[in-house]
């Protein structure tokens, strides 16, 4: 914007003036309309980062007021917190697998609502959309009420074909429940996404395509796919931030359990803050995770997003 | 606030005016000015958690009655999970209110930070200064000094299904005095079948372990921690008896399953249900569970491995914080809530635990001897004390529940001397 004025700038003196006075008024106006959401930005976001970066650096505990500086043993405290360690393991197990999980499923339901009838669409589009009008926890807790075996339908279900499943009481079932509500919860979600890229592909190029001689699943992989590519990007670093940050589903529907073996690493710091009343370490412990979201996010920007540019 | 100004200004005004009343009526105006001038109007707040909610409201509204203006009590209720962070925003800000309550088993680290002030010679000059529950009063006291005085009390005691005690043909007036008769009886109604299960335990929940648990090693005469709560002795033979005991019960089948998985927040369903023979829960429960054709409850104390009784002593404790400018005001509704007056009608009458043990037996006691029993159990009941206690056996991710899990669902009571010394680390990781 600035260069395109700069260069039409050079067209003569006089005009030059004015078009500089525009652009400086532009300009202000731009900051003026900016202004609301920056402040919000700087005091919702800014501001905090800044705190929790600062409380990082002290000894903080929850109750009583002594804060020397105390860095770096917050950050030292981490490693030996074997919990935390354990967190960061089990956290990026459960997102490749909720990734895995919800990018198929939902783009499977895309398809499926694409190619259904056009009476049957409106349906299935909001079936499948419905659930995500509910709150996580609400849903998380909506599971744990299904799932549990003295208040849930589920159990007794099971026990007339004799069968009895501990959904939350194992370490492989406790992950697999919460996948399960977790994918209920947005696969709409992010079905709607990938529809909205599906939508966008000409008919033509289908047609195209079976001219060629291409096959459905060929057409899938040589133009869905590859037209898709930036709903699908945009699909996965939602999923992938999402899980690094997993909180409310495992806190509600296994409290970390059995055993800490679905401990994920915001239930470490959210249990450091408020069940060890260390906030130091807690702040500590949120900028390393902080800072671990963004170099995997811009990894993955890097792979996913600028393929996209070249393809376009 | 500014409301609450306001309507005091108008209070204020409202006084001045009848003061010029009775001043211009002259007849008795002598005794109005003495009345007048005796302490001006004290508006004290007060906070509490959400768990004691119904009798610190009752207390509250019957002292604000009772002192009509001359002091007013502003009770703030706290949800449980938030109270901490509350009370520390508000240390840090010197904005703590003038009667600060406290979960009993924070009482060391409130004591500790100094949010309450000293209260030993109050305490001491009390008539009935030895009859309050020495298990808060001891929670309460740092290095010699009192800061707190017990609130509302919560006792662990055995609850068991009378029905299915007739049903496995045991005897419905006989509970067991042993641990090992628990298992035994346990294990009879267990084999009832039919959905009907032994004994059911939140065995996912370390604060609710610990007050069903440890009663039974103090019985035995043993210790969870030592004196000042910075080392574990869980790895002792009574220890090791009473969680053997447990292990043995859930190895043959007399613990529900769904024990291991039970988190603390449904413990009383099954109990309630009529599906468990015996349950271990507070006092408060027998106000809130209903009796019904399949539930006809019987409390006993809790005993240890070979006999003997103890209880935990839980509840809040409430103390005058150290910021307060009404100390004088704030003892006065302290030593009300103490009195006879109080203990009695509002306490006794209202089903709750009296906090003095010279009461545990009352006209309104009187009427069921389970309530007669608990009142009774304060007694020779404990509470742990240590700094760390929360964060050590509350914590869901913590080495305490890591402990009980592990000896009760896992390899058994073999276990014990490693998982102590984990839980000994997180006591001495504050000192």
């Amino acid at each position: 914007m600035a260069r395109a004025l700069a260069a039409h700038a050079g067209t003569g003196p006089r005009l030059s003036d004015v078009s500089k006075a525009r652009s400086r008024r532009t300009s202000r106006r731009a900051w003026l309309y900016a202004a609301p959401a920056a402040t919000v930005l700087v005091g919702m976001f800014v501001v905090p980062l800044g705190l929790a970066v600062w409380m990082s650096f002290h000894k903080w505990p929850l109750l009583g007021d002594s804060q020397p500086f105390n860095f770096p043993a917050n950050y030292t405290a981490i490693s030996d917190d074997r919990l935390f360690t354990a967190a960061v393991g089990f956290t990026v197990k459960y997102t490749a697998i909720i990734t895995v999980v919800l990018l198929t499923l939902s783009f499977g339901l895309a398809v499926l609502v694409q190619e259904s009838k056009r009476r049957v669409t409106g349906v299935l589009r909001t079936v499948f959309f419905l659930p995500v009008v509910t709150g996580l926890t609400t849903a998380a807790l909506l599971f744990l009420g299904l799932l549990s075996p003295s208040a849930g339908p589920l159990d007794d279900l099971l026990a007339h074909f004799g069968a009895k499943v501990d959904w939350l009481g194992q370490p492989t079932t406790a992950l697999i429940s919460t996948v399960v509500m977790m994918t209920w919860r947005f696969a709409g979600f992010y079905m709607i996404i990938l529809l909205a890229g599906l939508q966008a592909i000409p008919r033509e190029l289908y047609e195209a395509a079976s001219i060629d001689g291409a096959n459905r699943w060929r057409a899938l992989w040589s133009v869905t796919l590859p037209l898709m590519r930036s709903n699908l990007a945009l699909c996965t670093v939602l999923i992938v931030t999402g899980g690094m940050v997993a909180f409310e589903q495992f806190y509600v529907m296994t409290r970390g359990g059995p055993d800490n073996s679905t401990v994920t690493m915001v239930m470490t710091i959210f249990r450091q803050a408020f069940s060890q009343f260390n906030l130091g370490v807690a702040a500590a412990m949120s900028v390393v995770v902080l800072l671990g979201l963004v170099v995997l996010n811009v990894v993955q920007m890097r792979l996913l997003g600028d393929t996209d540019e070249v393809a376009r | 606030m500014i409301q609450r100004r306001i309507l005091s200004g108008a209070a204020g005004v409202g006084v001045l005016a009848m003061a010029l009343v009775g001043c211009a009526g002259g007849g008795s105006g002598a005794g109005s000015t003495t009345n007048g001038g005796a302490a001006e109007p004290v508006t004290l707040t007060m906070w509490t958690r959400s768990v004691t909610a119904v009798q610190s409201q009752a207390l509250v509204d019957a002292f604000n009655t009772e002192q009509n203006g001359k002091i007013k009590i502003d009770l703030t209720v706290v949800p449980f999970a938030e109270y901490l962070q509350k009370v520390s925003a508000a240390a840090s800000g010197h904005n703590l209110p003038d009667l600060l309550a406290a979960n009993v088993i924070d009482g060391p680290n409130y004591s500790k930070l100094g949010l309450w002030s000293d209260i030993t010679a109050r305490v001491a000059a009390l008539p009935f200064a030895d009859t309050l529950a020495p298990a808060h009063i001891a929670a309460a006291t740092t290095g010699g000094s009192v800061f707190a005085v017990p609130h509302v009390l919560d006792a662990s005691s055995l609850y068991y299904n009378k029905i299915l005690f007739e049903k496995a043909g045991l005897d419905p007036e006989a509970p067991p005095t042993t641990l090992q008769e628990v298992a035994d009886d346990a294990a009879a109604i267990a084999a009832l079948g039919n959905g009907i299960g032994g004994l059911y335990l939140p065995g996912d929940c370390g604060g609710c372990l610990a007050f069903t648990l440890f009663p039974s090693i103090w019985a035995a005469g043993g210790t969870v921690m030592n004196q000042d709560g910075t080392k574990a002795t869980l790895d002792s033979t009574a220890a090791a008896d009473v969680l053997g005991i447990y292990h043995s019960m859930w190895a043959n089948g007399s613990m529900i399953p769904e024990s291991r998985n039970e988190a603390g927040a449904t413990q009383n369903a099954a109990f309630e249900a009529g599906t468990a023979g015996f349950a271990l829960l507070g006092s408060k429960a027998l106000g809130t569970l209903k009796e019904n054709d399949k539930l006809k409850i019987g409390v006993a104390p809790i005993p240890g491995p070979d006999g003997g009784t103890s209880t935990f002593v839980g509840g809040d404790v409430l103390g005058i914080s150290s910021s307060s400018k009404h100390a004088d005001a704030a003892w006065t509704f302290l030593e009300w809530s103490l009195g006879d007056a109080a203990q009695l009608d509002i306490y006794a009458k209202g089903g709750f635990i009296p906090v003095r043990t010279d009461l545990a037996e009352n006209t309104y006691a009187a009427a069921d001897p389970r309530v007669v029993l608990i009142n009774s159990l304060v007694k020779g009941g404990q509470t742990p004390y240590s700094p760390r206690f929360f964060q050590t056996f509350n914590d869901a991710q913590g080495p305490f529940l890591a402990l009980v899990r592990e000896a009760i669902f896992g390899s058994g009571v073999d276990s014990l001397p490693k998982a102590n010394d984990a839980v000994t680390a997180s006591l001495e990781a504050g000192a």
